[in-house]
């Protein structure tokens, strides 16, 4: 189980490095399919291990030049209100429902990646902006 | 750090609520919807907008997880167990995408989380 959940750990956070793609869509599925967390205590623990991986992100991008530091933190601190919301929405919803949504967005970025693979100009690459 | 006009903060307000309601929705950091709207809306570029996304996901995952928390769902062992790792996991990621064709890893993905959806739904 330890070891299962360290591969995914770092599995997620090499895709999110590479793709600019939050670990989120990766910490959520690994979360319930792997280790059995419902989906709910899936999403709330996927909240946890975001936390780490943004900070280290922000720190990274923040070299290149590539963070409005200001902006950034005042837009999370006024997403505050949303966020509670949210949570209390999905803490409300039937579970299937909310897996239904999940597996919606797992697709919609499947289909973003499949364009991103299929561009003339597919190789971004974000360490060179700045530096 | 530079004083924010409250035209500007009124923008930041709108933005943030719909990313929280998709974060605390879908346990994501709410990027998908943070970086298209800062692009359209705000006039950032690409990588602007990605590295201020992180910044305020840092804030909106602290307070994701505290609410998950008071709501008795969150695993905290699991979440430093795959997110302490997954550190380790982005600096790896950023040296591996200067030696591996992206593209490739675009389609690779695409295919992973179809599958994973269908899991999700069927499992």
């Amino acid at each position: 189980m330890i070891v299962e959940a360290v591969l995914i750990g770092v599995a997620a956070g090499a895709v999110s490095g590479m793709l600019g793609v939050g670990g989120g869509i990766l910490f959520v599925p690994a979360l319930v399919l792997v280790l059995g967390l419902s989906q709910v205590d899936g999403e709330a623990t996927s909240l946890l291990a975001i936390f780490p991986v943004a900070i280290v992100g922000t720190w990274r991008q923040q070299r290149y030049g590539n963070v409005r530091l200001a902006e950034g933190l005042l837009m999370g601190a006024l997403a505050a209100a949303g966020t509670v919301g949210g949570v209390a929405l999905v803490n409300v919803l039937p579970a299937h429902v909310v897996k239904i949504g999940f597996a919606v967005l797992l697709l919609f970025t499947a289909f973003q990646m499949t364009r991103r693979a299929l561009a003339p100009d597919a190789e971004p690459k974000p360490e060179e902006a700045g530096s | 750090m530079p004083r924010v006009s409250r035209n500007r903060r009124l923008e930041l307000l709108g933005i943030g609520t719909a990313a929280g309601v998709f974060s605390g929705l879908f346990g994501v950091g709410g990027g998908t919807i943070m970086v298209p709207l800062l692009i359209l809306w705000l006039g950032y570029d690409e990588r602007t907008a990605t590295g201020t996304s992180l910044a305020a996901i840092i804030v909106i995952s602290a307070v994701g997880a505290t609410t998950q928390a008071f709501y008795g769902n969150l695993h905290v062992d699991d979440g430093l167990l795959v997110g302490i790792p997954a550190v380790g996991g982005v600096l790896l990621g950023t040296w591996l995408q200067q030696r591996v064709s992206m593209r490739l890893i675009s389609g690779l993905f695409a295919l992973l989380l179809t599958a994973l959806a269908v899991e999700l739904v069927v499992a």
